[in-house]
């Protein structure tokens, strides 16, 4: 098999997977974050964030992936003029688009990932005890302190290796972005397969080799982590 | 889930009551300011127009373009699955065989394909197709890409659907003088079938919310791709997005709907009451689908020893 890509200057592998390395990392922090809020909406005792948290979480995660990232672009940036990034006179347009879109990108993984992230923690929620928020409002804490200081720090030791599962398809999903023209990983495949077509498998070879080494590790790293901080009961 | 959620928080009492109806109402007052600013902006793009979304009263919006974008959707998704689900039995099994010849590669085969985007399978299955055929055709990349991806991931629901029927089963089917296959055929497949359903139905929606993968890279004219092309037609990108999301919200929430109620039938049903449930998010991991899997002790055995 004929892997002489590798070392042709025109294709940059590794630059594509530091691509979807930075994707994945941006809209993991954010969709652990939203989630987190999406998850204490869901819980909270006020009717309307409940609602809220439900059919946000219902609408996002019924809808493809692909869809939401189009929309983005397409939908949101194009016909709504909305901006991610600033514009500079003179400098290369093309550096502005792939800001913008790197960042549409981003903004469309949190959405779509946050909904998975709720409902891992939510199921986490399920785990702890309920010995441990009536103990928590027995001693006359407030709804914000039970959950922030009791019941989410053990719900969510309890959901790392699923966590981590939600982690891995975020780095999957992230080819998604090639539909708006994000050069990473899914974008390099397909310029790869247009000019060396005789090459295709060892393209496909090298290409989910990078996938692997990404997830394998992802995974294994999670699994420990879960072992570690398991709340022993 | 709601019942658990409860033990939260107190039942309100007069001052919680009052807290809550104010975090209420500022949550809706900034819901609404959300909502208006959103369609305000829309109004100045002048989205709000009825001529956006009075083709959604066509027929011939419906017939040329969404429809069968619609149908080619559900064809890729319902021919994957009856392929992807007998090659998933196949492998969940291979992956539970004591001969490590067949365990192995089962193995393998199952993890590669489930750390590999759907896209990046699609895009070489496009390849593979045209290099042996001949010819090109998306249809195929997609139903192979998501028949190799869901394929292994079912492969994952089956092997945890047997490992859930408890192991006096095994026992006493072999006690009486069953064989490997007819201990696999009589009775582990059987009761393992009703506990892995749900679970089946709700990798479904997976399968149709991935189909629109097949639109980006290969060509395949699905849902999205369809649904674009009428949008450039009649010049209304946004009400049609908004349209093919509902059209995929109504199909994958009847579907969850359909799982759950699968599921609460099963588990009322007699002898129900071990699920496997595998949800999309977790679907990747190994050890998630093992923590879902509960081995139910079996009275008069474990208590013995």
């Amino acid at each position: 098999m004929d892997f002489s890509f590798l070392s042709d200057p025109r294709y940059d592998v590794i630059g594509a997977f530091w691509l979807t390395v930075q994707l994945t990392f941006w809209s993991a922090i954010g969709s652990f974050i939203l989630g987190v809020l999406l998850a204490a909406m869901r819980v909270s005792p006020v009717p309307l964030m409940r609602r809220f948290g439900g059919g946000f979480v219902n609408v996002m995660r019924n809808i493809p992936l692909t869809l939401i990232i189009i929309m983005m672009s397409q939908v949101i940036a194009n016909q709504l003029g909305v901006r991610l990034a600033t514009r500079e006179a003179g400098v290369n347009p093309q550096a502005f688009l792939d800001n913008q879109n790197f960042r549409l990108a981003v903004v469309g993984f949190i959405l779509y990932t946050s909904t998975f992230v709720c409902e891992a923690i939510r199921s986490g929620i399920n785990t702890v005890p309920a010995g441990q928020a009536e103990a928590a409002r027995a001693i006359g804490l407030t709804f914000t302190q039970v959950l922030g200081i009791v019941v989410l720090p053990q719900a969510i030791r309890a959901v790392i290796a699923p966590l981590g599962s939600v982690l891995i398809a975020l780095t999957k999903n992230t080819t998604v972005a090639s539909a708006i023209g994000v050069a990473e990983a899914a974008v390099l495949m397909n310029t790869l397969i247009e000019n060396e077509a005789d090459k295709f498998t060892a393209v496909f070879l090298v290409i989910a080799a990078g996938f692997i080494i990404l997830t394998l590790p992802t995974g294994l790293l999670f699994g420990a982590l879960a072992e570690r901080n398991a709340v022993k009961r | 889930m709601s019942d658990r959620a409860s033990v939260l928080y107190d039942i309100p009492g007069p001052k919680a009551k009052r807290l809550n109806l104010i975090i209420s109402v500022l949550f809706g007052i900034a819901l609404a300011a959300l909502v208006w600013w959103v369609l305000s902006i829309l109004a100045s793009k002048d989205q709000l127009e009825s001529a956006k979304w009075s083709p959604f009263l066509e027929g011939q919006n419906w017939t040329t373009y969404l429809l069968p974008g619609l149908w080619a959707t559900l064809q890729a998704a319902v021919v994957s699955v009856i392929i992807a689900l007998p090659i998933g039995a196949l492998l969940g099994i291979a992956r539970l065989s004591e001969h490590a010849w067949l365990r192995w590669p089962a193995g393998v085969v199952v993890e590669f394909f489930r750390s590999i985007p759907v896209i990046i399978l699609m895009l070489f299955a496009f390849q593979l197709w045209f290099a042996v055929l001949g010819v090109s055709s998306p249809f195929a990349a997609v139903v192979i890409g998501l028949v190799l991806y869901n394929g292994s991931v079912l492969a994952e629901v089956v092997r945890a659907g047997i490992l859930a029927v408890p192991r006096g089963q095994t026992e006493a089917a072999l006690a009486i003088g069953l064989n490997k296959a007819q201990l696999m055929t009589i009775v582990l497949l059987p009761q393992a079938v009703t506990t892995m359903l749900p679970a089946v139905v709700s990798q479904l929606v997976v399968i149709v919310k991935d189909t629109a993968l097949g639109g980006i890279l290969v060509g395949y004219v699905e849902l999205r791709r369809a649904a674009n092309t009428s949008a450039s037609f009649y010049g209304n990108l946004l009400p049609t997005y908004v349209v093919v999301a509902l059209i995929y919200i109504v199909i994958n929430m009847s579907l969850s709907t359909s799982s759950q109620y699968l599921e609460r039938r099963l588990r009322t049903r007699g002898g129900g009451g071990r699920m496997v449930k595998i949800d999309d998010a977790a679907q990747n991991d190994l050890m998630a689908a093992r923590q879902r899997v509960e081995v139910v002790g079996v009275p008069g055995v474990d208590e013995v020893r």
